[in-house]
């Protein structure tokens, strides 16, 4: 193994077990638990996200749209006269009245540019008015007829419409075999051949999508609640005609995304629309109601997963086959049978993906798209195959660990899920485990654990930076970065400061508008090695070029640019990936059938953990999204009205406090990696690997607590209480 | 087909109120349709409090109302005339940030901090109701209601603060940080 590392476990997170203060210029600022930059904002109220301006023009207008009602067809009159009646409305955009549009990429941005209607919520209308009720009230009164068509929203296995793309979501080939999967199934001493179901789920960050646009002249300004300043920036421009330097976008706190912000979703281009066609700034925030059906979610996977093994646990063959829905406006196909490819050495494999066309929403990015629901499938099969075999879990997972990637063959830049389940069974206590389910009882609840692997592929893309030495001897750094929540202004500046060699506090950090060098957006966990590096590299040639200048700087400073366009389109000869160990404890109530998790456990080995405050913060923060994907979270996908059934937080349930156990009874932990394949900082993405492998692993638990296989999540009261009886 | 949808032009009804807010007057004509969450953040350029679901199912926009916490979503702003407000523009008290503040800042209680107001908010007010006794659905029943503080554990305080959705998970450091504060 090419990487060089140690396998001890580091608690590496005693700053925030013991509310220590951690020192504001330590002597290596990368890899110190350092408090996030913009931490006094965000308890203050001072932090402003999209739509809240310190003062509000008094012009300012208020938009709302108007969702369709209609699963399938077109409409045909949209009657305005009601709703441009009542005082305060300023315009109705219809698809006969709103501008015309350039085409874009996603039709999904094509909005009031036709009449076809694709799925139910799809906006045919929007109201825009001088407030907030006014344009609420104007929306309600809009009335549209519709010619509606005969929909279809169901997803079966055996649907006439499945077919296989070419592609999954990532670019990945959506079949790849290896040897003949079938025969090595059929001739396998030891078999699991079974099938689990995942519902769609929704992202649901806590911060609705919004936006504020205003044009000035021909100049288009938007604040958006976005992923990435610089895709909403190419596709406005786009969109609406504009030279690149005729708009500025600006994301500069972003209320959580989850992947449902990474590209422009329909609401910027409606506010900046409607700004255009009343000639007044105007912001429109969407109601929590509506994202459902307007800015994706994670498609339901239905899994068949085939695992052939020797009685000694050695995998014989591995396959993992989805099937899963699309829109029929957009191709999206989640990659969940990708993971089966990385991680566990078999000789023969089938990994295949079919996609069904709905008149659904189209689906996007939710954290860890693929891995999650993928890697519940597979680690579900693998505690099925040890409960088979009558092996442990863990030493299963250890037989069969590959040296090499077992779909490329190339060798890992550094690998050690190993060492993460060794680890992680030490802490847990996994040792003293009895592996009987269904014999732990206290009183009316049963109780059991289980365990399961993680894995994320290390992604990265091209980035622009600057920092520029100032004359009171801190450093500027800007770049175009986002920061949704996971630490990117601190961890980019602990970069900075550490390829300069000063103390964290002489760097001051500009992120999130397109005024500041081109940056990617902030998805696949790819957002601190993209921008990272070319901090690093922009710190390290303006190190050099202080070192050769002579004199006082300049009166504009002294600056260094970089562009890692060329690093970064590199691609070396190893399979890079970040893995992981989940291990969860449940109780199960014999009674009411409710699973609570009682102790969730990650180890995870990342690379160089640059910041253990905020990266314990984010490995946590996916295990509990996890648990939600576990025990809470559940769409349903209406057939009579093809409609999502849960529009609200009141249906869609997402773990609550009460949900969750403290630390230590939840905690993350890793191990110590470096692998020199990655990035200047030596750093694999950690903000989707901590989601992975907690649904499998809770689900493992409850069989463990139980003897029953619950092949379908969530593992809510309804579903298992009926299974006790 | 239109005339059948008309509605009658009428000006929405309008009044005029004084809200306390953040201990300063601020009076100002309000629409009877405007939530308060809507007039603090859209009138009065406070935007702490945040709009997370605007039906009262994520805590996002609670304030203290005459010291009780609220969702400010689900109040009339009309029907507060006289009110006295607390957003968290107003927890740090003459610039010097209140316990929970600097517990949240300790813990790294937050992530992107859409939901941070709202708890913040809503920790102030726990801390007076189970001050002032009142129990919660894990305090032990037969315990007199009013009758002495309740203890905080982090079982009553998971569950006293279950109205604050987090949708980044920092629920494990929003509970240490409020325990931090209760010792």
């Amino acid at each position: 193994m090419p990487g060089t590392a140690t396998s001890a476990a580091s608690r590496t997170a005693t700053s925030a077990a013991t509310r220590t203060r951690v020192p504001a210029a330590p002597a290596r600022a990368l890899g110190a638990a350092a408090e996030r930059l913009e931490g006094l904002d965000k308890v203050t109220g001072a932090a402003r996200y999209a739509t809240e301006l310190a003062h509000t023009p008094p012009d300012c207008a208020y938009a709302w749209p108007v969702p369709a009602t209609v699963a399938s067809g077109r409409v045909t009159a949209v009657d305005t006269a009601a709703a441009l009646a009542l005082p305060g409305t300023l315009a109705v955009l219809t698809p006969d009245t709103a501008p015309r549009l350039g085409e874009p990429d996603d039709p999904n941005l094509a909005v009031l540019q036709h009449h076809t209607v694709p799925h139910r919520g799809w906006y045919v209308a929007l109201a825009v008015a001088e407030t907030l009720p006014d344009a609420r009230a104007a929306a309600a009164a809009v009335h549209v007829t519709y010619a509606a068509e005969p929909h279809d929203v169901t997803l079966t296995p055996d649907h006439p419409g499945a077919y296989e793309p070419q592609e999954a979501n990532g670019g990945h080939p959506a079949r790849r075999e290896r040897g003949d999967a079938a025969a090595a199934f059929a001739a396998a001493p030891v078999h699991v051949d079974a099938t689990y179901r995942i519902p769609p789920l929704h992202n649901h960050p806590m911060e609705p999508h919004a936006a504020y646009a205003r044009w000035d002249g021909d100049h288009l300004t938007v604040y958006d609640s976005s992923q990435g300043a610089g895709p909403v920036h190419a596709v406005l421009a786009r969109l609406f005609g504009l030279r690149r330097d005729q708009v500025t976008v600006v994301s500069q706190h972003v209320g959580g995304g989850f992947g449902s912000k990474g590209t422009p979703r329909p609401h910027v281009v409606l506010a900046a629309m409607a700004a255009r066609h009343t000639g007044r700034p105007v912001k429109l925030a969407l109601p929590r109601g509506h994202l459902a059906a307007v800015v994706g979610h994670r498609a339901p996977t239905l899994h068949r997963v085939r695992l052939g093994a020797e009685r000694d646990g050695t995998l014989t063959s591995v396959s993992h086959e989805v099937t899963t829905h699309t829109s029929r406006i957009r191709e999206f196909v989640e990659q969940a049978a990708v993971p089966a490819r990385v991680m566990y050495a078999s000789p023969h494999s089938l990994t295949t993906h079919r996609a069904v066309p709905l008149d659904v929403p189209t689906p996007s990015w939710m954290r860890a798209p693929g891995e999650a629901p993928g890697m519940y499938a597979l680690e579900s099969a693998m505690d099925e195959l040890a409960g088979a075999l009558g092996l442990d879990p863990v030493e299963l997972r250890v037989r069969n660990d590959p040296a090499t990637d077992p779909d490329s063959g190339l060798p890992f830049s550094s690998r050690h899920l190993v060492e993460c389940l060794r680890e992680g069974a030490r802490l847990f206590g996994w040792a003293d485990r009895d592996p009987r389910p269904a014999v732990r009882r206290e009183g009316t609840l049963l109780t059991g654990t289980g365990v399961a692997a993680a894995t994320y592929p290390v992604l990265l893309s091209p980035s622009t930076a600057t920092v520029t030495a100032l004359h009171d001897g801190g450093y500027a750094v800007a770049v175009n970065a986002t920061d949704i929540g996971t630490g990117a202004r601190t961890v980019l500046a602990q970069i900075a400061a550490d390829a300069l060699g000063v103390a964290l506090d002489s760097v001051r950090i500009d992120i999130g508008s397109t005024r500041l060098p081109r940056a990617p957006l902030a998805g696949g966990s790819s957002g601190t090695a993209s921008w990272g590096w070319a901090v690093h590299a922009a710190c390290t040639r303006l190190t050099e070029r202080l070192a050769r200048h002579a004199g006082p700087l300049p009166v504009e400073g002294l600056t260094a640019s970089a562009d890692t366009t060329e690093e970064a389109g590199r691609t070396p000869p190893f399979a890079r990936h970040a893995f992981g160990a989940h291990f969860a404890e449940v109780q199960v109530d014999t009674v009411t059938g409710e699973v609570r998790v009682r102790r969730l456990l990650g180890v995870y080995a990342a690379g160089r953990i640059l910041n253990p405050r905020t990266a314990r913060s984010q490995f946590i923060g996916g295990m509990t999204m996890g648990l939600g994907m576990a025990l809470t979270e559940h769409s349903t996908m209406d057939p009579a009205f093809g409609d999502f059934a849960e529009h609200d937080l009141a249906s869609y349930h997402v773990p609550s406090h009460a949900d969750v156990p403290s630390a230590p009874d939840i905690d993350a932990y890793w191990v110590e990696e470096e692998d020199p394949h990655l990035n200047p900082m030596g750093s694999k993405g950690i903000g989707e690997i901590g989601i992975v492998g907690t649904p499998a692993a809770i689900g493992n638990a409850v069989h463990h607590a139980t003897g029953i296989r619950f092949r379908e999540l969530p593992l809510t009261p309804d579903r298992v209480l009926p299974a006790l009886a | 087909m239109s005339a059948s949808h008309a509605a009658p032009a009428q000006a929405p009804t309008r009044s005029r109120v004084t809200l306390q807010v953040n201990g300063s007057p601020r009076t100002l004509t309000v629409d009877h349709r405007a939530t308060l969450l809507d007039v603090l953040r859209e009138d009065l350029g406070l935007t702490g409090a945040k709009k997370g679901c605007d039906h009262g199912q994520c805590g996002a926009c609670t304030v203290l109302v005459d010291g009780r916490r609220a969702n400010s979503c689900l109040l009339l702003a009309v029907a507060q005339d006289g009110t006295e407000i607390i957003t968290v523009e107003g927890l740090a008290a003459g610039g010097e940030l209140h316990p929970v503040q600097q517990a949240f800042l300790d813990r790294d209680a937050y992530q992107c901090g859409y939901c941070t107001p709202g708890q913040l908010c809503s920790a102030v007010g726990l801390f007076a109701e189970a001050a002032a006794g009142h129990p919660s659905y894990v305090t032990d029943p037969t315990r007199p209601s009013g009758q002495g503080p309740v203890e905080l554990t982090a079982e009553e305080i998971r569950e006293r603060m279950s109205g604050n959705l987090c949708r980044c998970g920092a629920y494990p450091n929003i509970v240490a940080a409020v325990e931090d504060v209760t010792r």
